[in-house]
């Protein structure tokens, strides 16, 4: 079997528009998530972690004067920042899958911008912007998506279908989506606090990212092999996590078991933890199942809020850095613990010696995915 | 890698007010003036007795029946049976109905039944729910039927054992048009699984 | 009390789309979850919405509901007591 590396990668976020501004505001326990007062977005104050517009668009006038929405611009950037920084690497030769749960969906509320909301058309303005001959997939899988998107393409690089891929994830923090997690009464007044005793609920968040997945290990660099994948529904509920953990813990089982490895020779967890009480009992029940109650574990929403689509993307390139650098972060907004498995969530910034990550994403519909991250050790 | 030859042992297709196994018409209702009047009447005729059904929106009550029917004389699926579904319009159907519920700021009531359906992928939770699949779920969209992706990501998730078999297909839904298309592949069948064989099923 | 019941059953069939139920099958103190009606969290929620945009009731805490929505009875006492609209 081919093994598939990440390469590269980038993130785009109110934590800076390099992967490498990102970790350090992470290192530095920085949070992107503020009290927003956005009428546009909602009626009152909220806190979300959102990517300030003019900022955006002074990025974006660097590399292009044409028109494109707020999420175009992010995606677009993202890949321009990996295309910068990896030379070598033809974009035009890739695979591309994109990663979005809602797309453009703040163009549905007005009749001009509407036909924008389907999400072909974010694949078909990738397309045209880096005049590519084949179109983009699009997997459009809740929360798990960009998690998903990893492990589909390293699947199709096992297979031989490329060589390369790249996967790009985004999506927006909108009147939408905060409304429906407002109507499900899932939204924290405060910023959230994934795994805490005082956890309320989630943030949101908007965020665009890119990763470049190859079978090809790079030279004079340290190596981060995708080494194990899985996905597997709850088959519970459409919206409630499932009481067991049941799909989770398949997920991990199945991706350790195509790893080789035990659970006791993972170094670190990076979890979903959205925050809200359900959904952070459920991973602590998975966890606790799968023998992973005493590695070190945090979630990074704490960082970013939720940003669907994009979240396990980021949280998986994240994990990248940290396996590079030695390093564990602190799970920020996490005071005590307020689950009723023990699990071990990262008080405090930790150099450590790390070799293998797990990587986990449970959504809507059932859907988990856990992905094995591993440096490769010459 | 595994290298098995696989078949397409069934195939469900709801077009033009009716529903159609193997090619075969199983049940047409032109009367109902609804797609929800549809979908009821298709629940009727397979004397299906499953109180979420009523819950669900038409995307997912397209997708649900057709593969009620698809799996219909089979015995029990294996839990490992995946789903790899796609469309066009994602959940754009439902996605109009929540925002017509916060188009006015005045009169702004977003119902979480409605917006528990503004994702694609819930078609598989329910089916998934249905059926007890503890399996691998993609949500794919494109312009239109794409049976490269749905051949040879399918074929992936067969060879490398992470499925016993897969229902692939189509479940579009925008504005009352509606096209929906499942595929059962596996290990037996009469047809064998190729692409061209499964473009010829889907256009039938 | 007795009509403020009805419509509740009414509304709660149409809103929460219970399709194979009739008004008369549910009793005024039928549990609403597990058991009686088999209601679930989405169907909680909802009935939330259902306070709030039909009788101005607003939940201070979400947790509420659930001595709110024990049975019809419970529910149109509620109801009453704290209506605004």
């Amino acid at each position: 079997m081919r093994k598939v590396y990440l390469a590269s990668d980038n993130i785009i976020s109110p934590l800076g528009f390099s992967s490498e501004e990102n970790i350090e505001h992470i290192r530095s326990n920085q949070t992107g998530i503020k009290k927003v007062n956005d009428s546009t977005i909602w009626s009152e104050p909220f806190f979300g972690a959102v990517i300030e517009n003019d900022k955006l668009s002074e990025t974006w006038k660097e590399i292009s004067n044409d028109s494109y929405t707020k999420l175009e611009k992010m995606m677009l950037l993202s890949i321009s920042k990996l295309l910068v920084k990896n030379h070598e690497l033809d974009i035009n030769k890739c695979g591309i899958i994109i990663s979005t749960t809602k797309g453009n969906i703040d163009s549905l509320g007005s009749n001009d911008t509407k036909e924008k909301a389907y999400l072909a058309s974010v694949a078909k303005t990738i397309q045209q912007y880096f005049s590519l001959s084949k179109t983009p997939i699009v997997l459009s899988n809740a929360c798990i998506s960009g998690g998903l998107a990893i492990a589909i393409g390293k699947r199709m690089l096992q297979s031989g279908l490329y060589d390369d891929m790249v996967v790009v994830g985004g999506d927006l923090l909108s009147e939408f989506t905060l409304s429906g997690f407002y109507s499900f009464q899932a939204v924290s007044s405060k910023p959230c606090k994934p795994f805490c005793k005082n956890r309320t609920g989630i943030s949101l968040g908007e965020a665009a990212a890119s990763v470049w997945l190859s079978v090809y290990k790079k030279q004079n660099a340290t190596n981060i092999q995708i080494s194990g994948d899985a996905s597997a529904n709850d088959a519970n509920h459409i919206s409630g996590p499932s009481r067991t953990g049941e799909g989770l813990y398949i997920s991990i089982e199945k991706a350790l078991k195509e790893s080789g490895l035990t659970s006791d020779q993972i170094d670190y967890v990076s979890a979903h933890g959205t925050a809200t009480p359900f959904n952070d009992e459920m991973e602590a029940i998975a966890f606790n199942r799968a023998k992973l109650q005493n590695v070190p574990v945090n979630s990074l929403k704490g960082y970013y809020g939720h940003t669907l689509g994009a979240s396990a993307l980021i949280e998986s390139i994240v994990a990248r850095h940290c396996l590079i650098n030695n390093e564990l972060f602190a799970s920020i907004g996490f005071e005590e613990l307020g689950v009723s498995q023990p699990i071990n969530v990262i008080k405090e910034n930790t150099p450590l010696q790390l070799n293998r990550v797990l990587k986990t994403a449970s959504g809507f519909g059932g859907c988990n995915v856990a992905l094995v991250i591993e440096k490769v050790i010459s | 890698m595994k290298k098995e030859e696989y078949y397409i042992l069934d195939y469900c297709t709801i077009k033009n007010h009716s529903i159609f196994k193997n090619g075969n018409l199983i049940y047409s209702d032109t009367e109902s003036e609804t797609l929800k009047g549809f979908a009821k009447s298709i629940y009727k005729f397979l004397g299906l007795s499953y109180p979420k059904f009523h819950k669900m929106d038409n995307l997912c009550k397209l997708g649900f029946l057709a593969s009620e029917v698809l799996i219909k004389d089979n015995v029990k699926l294996d839990e490992d049976t995946a789903l790899v579904l796609s469309n066009k319009a994602s959940s754009l159907d439902t996605d109009r109905k929540h925002q017509e519920s916060i188009q006015d700021r005045e009169d702004f009531f977003p119902s979480p039944a409605v917006f528990v359906y503004t994702l694609p992928n819930i078609i598989m939770g329910e089916i998934s729910i249905k059926n007890k699949l503890k399996s691998e779920n993609a949500f794919f969209i494109s312009e239109e039927f794409d049976t490269e992706l749905m051949y040879t990501y399918s074929k992936i998730l067969l060879n490398t054992e992470k499925a016993s078999s897969v229902i692939c297909g189509w479940v579009d839904l925008d504005t009352n048009k509606y096209d929906v298309f499942l595929a059962f592949l596996s290990k037996k069948g009469k047809i064998k699984l190729t692409k061209e064989e499964l473009n010829k099923l889907y256009n039938q | 009390m007795a009509e403020l019941r009805e419509e509740l059953k009414e509304k709660i069939i149409e809103q929460l789309s219970l399709e194979d139920v009739e008004v008369s099958e549910i009793g005024d103190d039928d549990s609403l979850f597990g058991d009686g009606l088999g209601l679930d969290s989405i169907d909680a929620l909802e009935l939330i919405v259902l306070l709030e945009k039909d009788y101005g009731i607003k939940l201070k805490d979400p947790k509420e509901g659930k001595a709110i929505f024990e049975s019809i009875g419970v529910m149109a006492d509620y109801i009453a007591k704290n209506r605004t609209k």
